[in-house]
């Protein structure tokens, strides 16, 4: 690379001037990382001719101590002990890519806090010139890290106790369409719906205090389409009030309001920042509030394979943030998902302990000492169709919204939410009977559709409907090797 | 009304066979078994009647049934609930929870407000059986 042309044999690591990174400490490929260590796994391109070893090491120092010539004042710490080491690099076959594994000591990062970590590991790195495109692909938090974060405000047992809902997935919708709806119009898309049969309506991630319906009308006529399907249905139901607004005092303005009026659940989007984030989920936790995170904006930088953050990282950080929901994928619908990295997004929402699976994208095992899990939401261009594909890939403990798949119903919003709960409790019923979900579903949907008017039409209108296009982003195929 | 809480409340009545399968397959996860009932179906009261304990030393599906005959005996004229419990570290808590009994008759719920200041209310929901005393409240008048 055109900064380390240092190959003067006299040059010593203390001398003036530009070292290799890989001289100064970044590269250690007899480390041993420690249990407490955060790990990193980087997929880089470095810029033509670069070495990939002194590029991944060059990500190490440009994510945790170095800059870009010697420094005298690093001999003033003990430097070797805060230096994060690229303890590995591996090619990835057929590309120009490699995965770089890097440590970094535990006391490079402040406690419970995520944009502290992200600062350092995400940082100033990605825009080094030295690499053509960087990616985090993976992160495992250590054991004492973790102990340091409240963690989802509730967690999916909770919620599960709370909602009085067991054994099925729960099913929601977003109310359509997105902009426009007057605040009372908007109230009754919300009780047809719940009414109907769903456990939840949401509001849109952009859907916060605009012109044509400000945030406070919006919650009072929601809350009453709330109360009025309880009162139908004997059900305990709940619209996701999203309280997404510019300033913090505004978010727990709307918030408490929220409370104050009997709603269980409030949201949030990704686009407020990790610190508002771990804001509201302290928050939740203190009011007994249910908090869906809708990840918007995170395609911007999850999407690309060479480029950003993984969003199975998003995540692992989610979680430890506190959010009790968080949209994850619906590998069907009409979202990007490959199904085995989604499968990796749900087992670090959702499990105690994770292993290392390159299948899934998933490069390191991940403990989680007993902390709750984050209920994953399925939402985007999914219909009761395809109930028996969703049952079989997502499982049991996640949200599956049909906005459309609801609202679109010919015979009307109830109509459809009913045909949404009937395809789910059937399917529930028949898997628990020994049933195929999957060679079988379509036998069982048509079954309950026989007593069931509003599912025999939504299952003629929409069975046609599939997204098939290829991923952006999946696992590296290769059955990695022997490691 | 018909009320919508449990697993299945959106299917037809299980029958006997219907509740045997799901009692089967709880029971091969080892989840097991409670009955509860209740004449109280207000969606916030969490905590039915038991029917006796927990059963979870029993394995045979053919034995709860005949529990949950019993309890039809004695409480048809009530909600009657099969909980499976999963006690496995990260869950314990409920597994499957479904009706399999209900009143002929469901009155339902409503729903009064109290007007407040802008434009708030406070909601109460009543359940209209609890119109009727406890024990009598799903009888023929």
């Amino acid at each position: 690379m055109a900064t380390a042309t240092t190959t003067n044999g006299t040059i010593e690591r203390w001398d003036s001037g530009v070292i290799p990174y890989a001289k100064m400490g970044y590269y250690e490929p007899d480390y041993e990382p420690k249990s407490t260590d955060v790990l990193c796994a980087f997929r880089l391109v470095p810029q033509e001719g670069v070495d990939p070893i002194e590029a991944s090491a060059a990500v190490a120092g440009e994510s945790s101590t170095a800059t870009w010539t010697v420094v005298w004042t690093d001999r003033l710490t003990t430097y070797e002990h805060y230096q994060a080491k690229c303890y590995r690099v591996d090619p990835v076959p057929g590309t120009d890519q490699y995965i770089a594994y890097i440590a970094y000591d535990i006391d490079l990062f402040e406690e419970n806090s995520i944009a502290n970590l992200t600062s350092s590991i995400i940082g100033n790195v990605f825009g080094f010139k030295a690499l053509k495109s960087l990616r985090l692909e993976d992160m495992r938090i250590p054991d004492v890290y973790i102990k340091t974060f409240q963690g989802p405000a509730h967690g999916i047992v909770t919620e599960r106790e709370i909602f009085n809902k067991y054994g099925r997935p729960l099913l929601g919708a977003t109310t359509k369409p997105k902009l426009g709806l007057s605040a009372r119009n908007y109230g009754r898309v919300v009780y047809e719906a719940l009414r109907g049969g769903l456990d939840f309506v949401k509001d849109d991630e952009n859907i916060n205090s605009q012109p044509f319906m400000r945030w406070r009308d919006r919650f009072l006529y929601c809350q009453e389409a709330v109360e009025r399907a309880q009162a139908e249905t004997g059900e305990i139901k709940g619209h996701y009030m999203n309280v997404t607004a510019g300033d913090m005092e505004s978010m727990y303005e709307r918030a408490d309001f929220a409370k104050e009026i009997g709603s269980p659940i409030v949201m949030i989007d990704l686009t407020i920042g990790y610190t508002a984030i771990q804001s509201m989920a302290k928050w939740a936790r203190k009011n007994s509030v249910i908090l869906h995170l809708h990840r918007a904006g995170h395609s911007t930088y999850t999407r690309q394979k060479t480029h950003g953050v993984n969003f199975r990282v998003i995540c692992k950080w989610v979680r430890l943030m506190g959010v009790d929901h968080v949209h994850a994928g619906t590998v069907v619908g009409k979202l990007e998902g490959d199904p085995n990295n989604v499968a990796g997004y749900y087992d670090s929402l959702r499990l105690d302990h994770v292993e290392r699976n390159l299948l899934h994208g998933i490069y390191f095992d991940q403990d989680w000492l007993s902390m709750p899990g984050v209920m994953p939401v399925a939402s985007g261009g999914i219909h009761a169709g395809q109930m028996p594909q969703l049952l079989h890939l997502l499982g049991e403990d996640v949200v599956l919204q049909f906005g459309g798949g609801t609202i679109g119903h010919p015979d009307g919003i109830a109509a459809g939410a009913t045909a949404n709960r009937v395809a789910v409790e059937a399917m529930i019923k028949a898997r628990n009977e020994g049933r195929d979900v999957l060679a079988e579903g379509q036998e069982v949907l048509q079954r309950a559709a026989r007593g069931c008017k509003p599912l025999e039409r939504a299952l003629q209108v929409w069975k046609d409907i599939s997204f098939e296009y290829t991923s952006t982003d999946t696992p590296d195929v290769l059955a990695t090797p022997s490691y | 009304m018909h009320l919508t809480q449990g697993t299945f409340s959106y299917l037809p009545p299980l029958t006997d066979d219907e509740i045997r399968a799901q009692i089967d397959y709880a029971l091969a996860n080892e989840w097991p078994i409670s009955i509860e009932h209740t004449d109280d179906p207000h969606p916030r009261n969490v905590y039915w009647e038991m029917y006796g304990q927990p059963m979870f030393d029993e394995r045979n599906s053919e034995k709860i049934m005949a529990e949950l005959g019993k309890a039809r005996q004695e409480f048809g004229d009530e909600y009657i609930k099969i909980n499976a419990f999963d006690r496995s570290l990260g869950r314990q808590t409920l597994a499957l929870s479904f009706i399999v009994n209900r009143p002929g008759n469901e009155p339902g719920f409503a729903l009064e407000r109290t007007t407040s200041t802008d434009r708030v209310q406070r909601y109460t929901l009543r359940s209209y059986a609890l119109d009727r005393p406890k024990g009598a409240r799903y009888r023929p008048e």
